[in-house]
């Protein structure tokens, strides 16, 4: 984190932060619904073992970014690399936590189940579910707390325990980056400590977590670094230097009421 | 009569018949629920329609060529094209333009149905055409069953079955959590099209037996069925090609008991009877299942209001709860409180104070949860960590005394 800091302040970039070789990295995106660009030529570079919010208003594109680089949503123009490689030669290295409501919660399956997806990839297609597969899949749900909850139909969970489940899913396929859409929205106090000190350790770990996030009282807390987004790229780097109130302003306009927003340095 | 053909001894016809529809059931079972979890039913009902075109022109094309236009392998393959296109045109209307997917299916099935019924009309007027009976395919048709349309039979539905089974984890995490499949580098577009394209291969193995207008039957009713029985997605498919196995078997021995019972739709009914009772008795969502925990649960949560009213000496206004508390001997008919009401109300407020400890403690949340106003808290905590809860429970108390 310091490293990253420094770097920034000197002007210059060390390995893991350069895009040539960062976990991702996102050239000239631009993603339309229709003839309306939601996203607007972003360039943005998550560097290894960092932690970034992806902030800006309701509409601002941040979910659609998302998706674009993942190739869920197709771009209209752009391109990403992850690990300095194409993003389908990667693909096993990134864990996507997508949005709660994505989903069908009345779907007929269980919380192991669902984090046992996690593990398709070394499953295969006929491939049996082992004890061993059980075990880590348990393990995972234990790092998030749900571990009692293993045999339960997932449709009986409140909305924070089914974003845990999500959590420990993409822990589940063990990878390096680690991007997550809204995990905060809508959960409880309890849920949100559970999943902010998962994701501290991961960036403890050295892994790379990238988060749309939409509360910017916690930004400073839990973040290093954050995107601010409004259709294009209103700034990008480090907290202390990116997530000031000029910038905040450029993004929300006179939507923000700044005075309630804790922690932002006023910018000099 | 059923008796003898429950156990296969009406001939050799009704056997093959029996045969040919359990399998039919089973694949058209296992690979409906995969269309069913992916919430697309009813594009089955557009692929089969589709398929009838394909039957008219395959039999055009079969006696242009000299040969028996009512070969059943010609036919069927004939059929499997136009229910291709069919599909194709279903999922191109769906993605590229602003028809939503119920639209494009009903546009596709009735164009394609209408095309079909035209051409079979001109097939009547051919020389060759009057004695085809191509119209069984409508409704299906085992009367004339040959050896080797039982085993064409057969073999199609082992081979959709077997297919259906090696993609499963692929469908069903697209029918779960499509973005999620999509970030993982699964072809959301290919995956659809695998199961549409399973679900095509068993309508077009169905329509010698059930028939094109009845297949969908076969493939909504067994996984909607299953889905009352259990909550995890591989039971589901199990269940569900079971009930349609049985369903295959037993609708075609019912048919074969008596001279008029048609097949198809035989097989369809009695398949609806295990939803009809699915629907009733079902443990979990099951209507009489939900009707009796409502009833339950309210009775409880009456006299658990009543005695909580009783504990803090607060009158009991509903005429409902006095008449349960009465009854279960806890309070005299005007509401006052026998000996052992007093006991149990003491009990209830007890509870309720140390469900309100435990539902604040960080570290139980998965016995927290299970809170539901009437549960006794020695159900969901061990004897160490009530007396845990009981300290909280103690300790305001010495402050105040």
């Amino acid at each position: 984190m310091t490293s990253i800091a420094l770097a920034s302040s000197n002007g210059t970039q060390t390995v893991t932060d350069h895009p040539d070789t960062a976990p991702m990295a996102i050239r000239g995106m631009t993603v339309s619904y229709g003839q309306k660009p939601v996203v607007f030529s972003v360039d943005a570079t998550f560097p290894e073992g960092s932690m970034t919010a992806i902030i800006g208003p309701n509409g601002a594109g941040k979910s659609t970014l998302l998706k674009a680089s993942l190739g869920i949503l197709r771009p209209l123009s752009g391109n990403v690399t992850v690990f300095g490689q194409p993003l389908n030669s990667q693909r096993h290295r990134i864990a996507y936590v997508p949005q709660r409501a994505s989903v069908d919660w009345d779907f007929p399956t269980t919380v192991l189940d669902v984090v046992l997806m996690g593990l398709s990839r070394e499953l295969g297609l006929l491939r049996r579910v082992r004890p061993r597969h059980r075990a880590r899949a348990l393990e995972c749900l234990d790092r998030v707390s749900m571990a009692d909850f293993a045999n339960r139909q997932i449709g009986q969970l409140s909305g924070g325990q089914q974003q845990r489940v999500f959590l420990a899913r993409a822990l589940a396929q063990g990878a390096d980056l680690y991007l997550l859409d809204e995990p905060f929205a809508g959960v409880d106090a309890a849920t949100e400590k559970a999943i902010i000190a998962v994701l501290q350790t991961l960036k403890a770990e050295g892994k790379t977590v990238v988060a749309v996030h939409h509360d910017l009282s916690t930004v400073t807390d839990y973040f290093d670094r954050v995107l601010i987004l409004n259709t294009s790229k209103i700034a990008e780097g480090p907290v202390a230097d990116a997530f000031t109130e000029d910038s905040l302003q450029a993004a929300y306009g006179g939507r923000l009421a700044t005075a309630h927003v804790a922690g932002i340095p006023v910018a000099g | 009569m059923l008796w003898q053909a429950l156990t296969l001894q009406l001939g050799y016809n009704a056997t093959l018949v029996a045969i040919g529809a359990t399998l039919l059931g089973f694949a058209a079972g296992v690979t409906g629920t995969f269309l069913f979890l992916r919430r697309r039913s009813l594009v089955s009902d557009a692929i089969s329609h589709a398929t009838l075109p394909g039957v008219g022109l395959a039999f055009i094309v079969m006696v242009a060529l000299g040969g028996d236009g009512r070969n059943l392998a010609g036919l069927l393959a004939g059929s499997a094209v136009t229910a291709a296109l069919g599909l194709l045109a279903v999922q191109w209307l769906t993605r590229r333009t602003r028809l939503a997917e119920d639209s494009a299916i009903g546009a596709v099935l009735s164009v394609f149905f209408g095309f079909g019924i035209v051409l079979l009309t001109v097939i009547q007027t051919m020389e060759s055409g009057r004695q085809a009976g191509l119209d069984g395919l409508l409704l299906g048709s085992t009367a004339g069953m040959l050896r080797s349309d039982a085993l064409l039979i057969a073999a199609g539905g082992a081979l959709t079955l077997i297919l259906t089974l090696i993609l499963r984890r692929p469908m069903i995490m697209v029918a779960f959590d499509e973005d999620y499949a999509a970030a993982r580098g699964l072809n959301i577009r290919q995956v659809d099209l695998a199961t549409m394209g399973l679900v095509m291969a068993v309508t077009v193995v169905g329509l010698k037996v059930v028939g094109l207008i009845l297949i969908v039957a076969l493939l909504i009713i067994p996984p909607v069925t299953a889905r009352f029985w259990t909550d995890r997605t591989e039971r589901v498919w199990l269940l569900s090609g079971l009930i349609g196995g049985i369903s295959g078997f037993v609708g075609a021995a019912i048919s074969a008991s008596a001279p008029a019972l048609p097949t198809g739709p035989i097989i369809v009914l009695t398949g609806f009877s295990v939803f009809a009772l699915s629907l009733f008795l079902a443990p979990n969502r099951g209507v009489l299942a939900a009707i009796l925990r409502h009833v339950a649960f309210q009775r409880r949560v009456h006299i658990r209001q009543g005695l909580l009213a009783i504990a803090q000496g607060q009158p009991i206004y509903e005429r409902y709860t006095v008449r349960l508390l009465h009854r279960a001997g806890l309070s005299r008919p005007d509401g006052v409180a026998t000996e052992a009401g007093r006991a149990r109300s003491a009990k209830a407020l007890m509870d309720e104070k140390r469900w309100e400890i435990l539902r604040a403690m960080p570290d139980q949340e998965a016995a927290a949860a299970l809170y539901d106003g009437i549960r006794p808290i020695e159900t969901v905590v061990t004897s160490d960590q009530l007396a845990e809860i009981d300290t909280y429970l103690a300790s305001p108390q010495e402050v105040s005394a």
